[in-house]
């Protein structure tokens, strides 16, 4: 009950809570739309996925019974699993690598202030604007023997004989692909790890300077730890999506020639919609969910452990 | 204020109630109006027997569902039944990689329309699983069931039921440059009979060089060679699976030989590669209508041919043949069935048997030049303009649609063991074709 200035009058709620409960309540109050929200967005979908893993569950003729563990075992048998999960290690590899180093190198091209640099900094950033599934379409008919436009002016030029390859072989196929995701993606992780280098302190760059530091060493000893934040969150997002790769190798190579190009996602895809078994489809999806969640637990920690340091 | 709120609210709600109940508008009691023009006499007897096996036309509307991939025959067949008919077809075209997936969705929930298409091979998959309502007796009142080609009826078959009739049909033939032909020496108008002369018949105008090849297939597309080569088998009589599709024939000797002729055109060249090798599909009826390539398989269509680079006059067709001669085809395409969710069957059927009559088969299908599922009207005015057309409807009755049940997992899955035991036979170790084989049983079993 105030003493100096009655507010005023509570109302019903307040008075018969008391205030105390009354923030409580209105505290829960806020979060109910959110919690709702994950609720039947994200938890149910995710315990009936779980509840699919454990059942023979069909795509036509739905749910015909508890089968465990034979989801999960089905994969022991399947030729195409390892191929799958070791390619997509192989993929996720070449791809971070390639896209953090690009992105860090373009990052430091257009921190500086300049006249082409607000060109240069949309140029490489409007890639990240079409939809993935979009520019996996344009790259396919870009690298096609018959509709392609690069090869008819070399053929002309006389510089080759025939149409050039691009998905002809398993290496082409995964450097075309990786391309494409260079090529789309580099502007994104420019941008994450341009705030990252713009919020260091030029006071500490200049510091170092007048300490006598090269820019290798200011770089090396000064820049990266400092931006061990942003690149700590580069490399989750670029791990993370990299291991759940679907669309461009789905579009560009499904998964060939002779199944090398097969990523863990497609044989998800696969399972559900080719063969049909939404059972053996929930299964992998729950431990490609479960192997995320541990290397998202580890690089969290590293994140934090960054902020720390 | 409180209470008029109320009340106006359960004013609203009954409102609504009443108009969604009435959704679908209510078969009148009418009898079928429009008795078929037949030589008997128009008793009362014979017009009623004449309504039963056409269902009723009682101004229903009907939903359906037909894949992106056979839209463009699809949608006139349906405006000119909803141009003639009482009852009106809402038809969705769904894109042709979902299908299934939607398929399956509407099944789970009760939801599915009263008619639906589904590609052929799929059709053993999709009544096994008992999407379909039986429609055999209904099939049988038809009168002219015996003039009907019967591959789609046939695949659509489970279990001595009948659930589906022929919707849109895709035919495989050997289609030939008569222009190459001559230039290489060929008699233009003496198509190959067997799979050795289609085999020198390519070499012969591969020999022209430049950028003139023999032939040409889709070497990274199951799907492809289930159309092409599968013809040139049961031209010879043989089979390629067993006839519940649960055995697979083909690493026999007599397909082991038809690898062996695609495989010795690849090694010396007569074949265009390496594009034969990385095909996986979408372009591979391209090649020939750039007009430089012999002779290949194709669909039996002549829509989309004439083009700047190949003139109509030039294309030659032939059925395809076998090793020792013979002549079939796949038929592919889409049936069509009434779902088992739908409740206005008598009206959905009176839609089917119209599809299959001669109105809709010459009037609609003849016309837009596609191939009609009746033999007995396979010469029409429209095919009168081509022999090519006639000969085209005359070769659907001769072909074979394969039966099984995991078919597409099987056969058109880009990953799965069809593509590999080709390509193996085609581009790799022949020797390997044996236990490429048993990957293809362990696929196809149920």
């Amino acid at each position: 009950m105030a003493t100096t200035r009655t507010p005023a009058k509570p109302s019903l709620l307040v008075s018969w809570l008391g205030w105390r409960r009354f923030r409580q309540v209105q505290g829960i109050g806020y979060a109910v739309p959110v919690a709702v929200y994950v609720v039947v967005l994200f938890v149910m979908p995710l315990l009936l996925v779980g509840r699919m893993s454990l059942s023979d569950w069909q795509l036509l003729t739905g749910d015909r019974g508890v089968n465990f563990p034979r989801d999960f075992t089905s994969f022991s048998t399947n030729t195409l699993f390892w191929p799958a999960v070791v390619f997509t290690i192989e993929y996720t590899i070449l791809v971070t690598i390639l896209l953090i180093g690009l992105g860090l190198g373009l990052a430091l091209v257009v921190q500086e202030s300049g006249r082409w640099v607000g060109f240069l900094r949309t140029s490489f950033l409007l890639p990240g604007a079409i939809g993935l599934a979009t520019a996996s379409l344009l790259a396919w008919g870009f690298y096609s023997p018959s509709i392609g436009p690069i090869s008819p002016p070399l053929e002309q030029l006389g510089l080759i004989n025939s149409p050039i390859q691009f998905l002809g072989t398993s290496l082409s196929s995964l450097l075309s692909t990786t391309l494409l995701i260079v090529w789309k993606y580099s502007g994104f992780y420019m941008l994450i790890l341009l705030v990252g280098l713009q919020s260091i302190s030029p006071e500490v760059l200049e510091a170092a300077a007048l300490d006598g530091a090269g820019r290798w060493q200011i770089f090396r000893y000064i820049t990266l730890p400092l931006l061990r934040p942003s690149l700590a969150l580069s490399l989750i997002l670029c791990i993370t999506g990299s291991l759940l790769a679907f669309d461009q190798f789905y579009i560009l190579t499904k998964g060939g020639p002779d199944n090398t190009t097969i990523t863990v996602v497609q044989l998800i895809y696969r399972e559900a919609f080719q063969r049909t078994n939404l059972g053996t489809a929930a299964a992998l999806s729950i431990m490609v969910l479960a192997v995320l969640l541990v290397l998202n637990v580890f690089q969290f920690r590293g994140l934090r452990f960054g902020r720390a340091g | 204020m409180k209470q008029s709120l109320g009340k106006t609210l359960l004013a609203a709600l009954a409102v609504i109630a009443v108009g969604c109940s009435s959704s679908q508008a209510t078969p009148t009691a009418a009898p079928v109006t429009g008795a078929p023009v037949t030589q008997a006499s128009a008793t009362t007897a014979a017009a009623s027997q004449a309504a039963a096996w056409q269902g009723k036309d009682d101004g229903t509307k009907l939903t359906m569902w037909t894949r992106a991939a056979t839209e463009a025959r699809a949608r006139p067949i349906v405006q000119a039944y909803n141009a003639s008919h009482k009852n009106q077809i809402d038809l969705t075209v769904v894109p042709t990689d979902d299908y299934q997936a939607k398929v399956g969705a509407a099944a789970g929930a009760g939801g599915l329309p009263d008619l639906f298409s589904a590609d052929v091979v799929f059709m053993p998959n999709w009544t096994s699983a008992g999407l379909f309502t039986d429609i055999t007796s209904r099939i049988n009142s038809l009168p002219f069931l015996d003039k009907i080609a019967p591959a789609h009826i046939k695949v659509s078959t489970w279990q001595g039921k009948e659930y589906g009739l022929p919707f849109v049909i895709d035919l495989s033939i050997w289609m030939y440059n008569k222009k190459l032909f001559k230039q290489a020496g060929l008699d233009p108008d003496k198509p190959p009979t067997t799979l050795g002369e289609f085999e020198a018949d390519a070499r012969a105008v591969a020999k022209l060089g430049g950028n003139i090849h023999g032939t040409f297939f889709g070497g990274n597309c199951g799907g492809c060679e289930v159309f092409t080569w599968w013809p040139i088998a049961w031209a010879d009589g043989q089979q390629v699976m067993n006839a519940d599709g649960t055995q697979s024939l083909l690493n026999s000797d007599e397909n082991k030989a038809i690898y062996k002729v695609f495989r010795d055109m690849v090694n010396d060249g007569t074949v265009l590669m390496p594009d034969s090798k990385t095909e996986t599909g979408p372009t591979w009826t391209g090649y020939f209508l750039k007009g430089n390539i012999g002779i290949m398989p194709w669909p039996a269509t002549l829509v989309g041919v004439e083009n700047p680079s190949l003139s109509l006059s030039d294309v030659g067709i032939t059925p395809i043949a076998g090793v020792n001669g013979g002549q079939s085809t796949f038929v592919g395409g889409d049936a069509v069935g009434i779902s088992r969710d739908s409740k206005v069957v008598d009206q959905a059927w009176n839609f089917l048997a119209w599809l299959e009559g001669d109105d809709a088969q010459i009037n609609v299908i003849a016309k837009q030049g596609s191939v009609v599922a009746r033999s007995d009207l396979a010469n029409n005015q429209y095919t009168a303009t081509d022999p090519r057309l006639v000969l085209f409807n005359q070769i659907a009755a001769k072909g074979q649609t394969p039966f099984a049940l995991k078919f597409g997992q099987t056969f058109n899955d880009p990953n799965g063991p069809w593509l590999v035991l080709l390509r193996e036979a085609v581009f790799g170790d022949p020797s390997k074709i044996d236990a490429d084989n048993n990957a293809l049983n362990a696929s196809l079993q149920p």
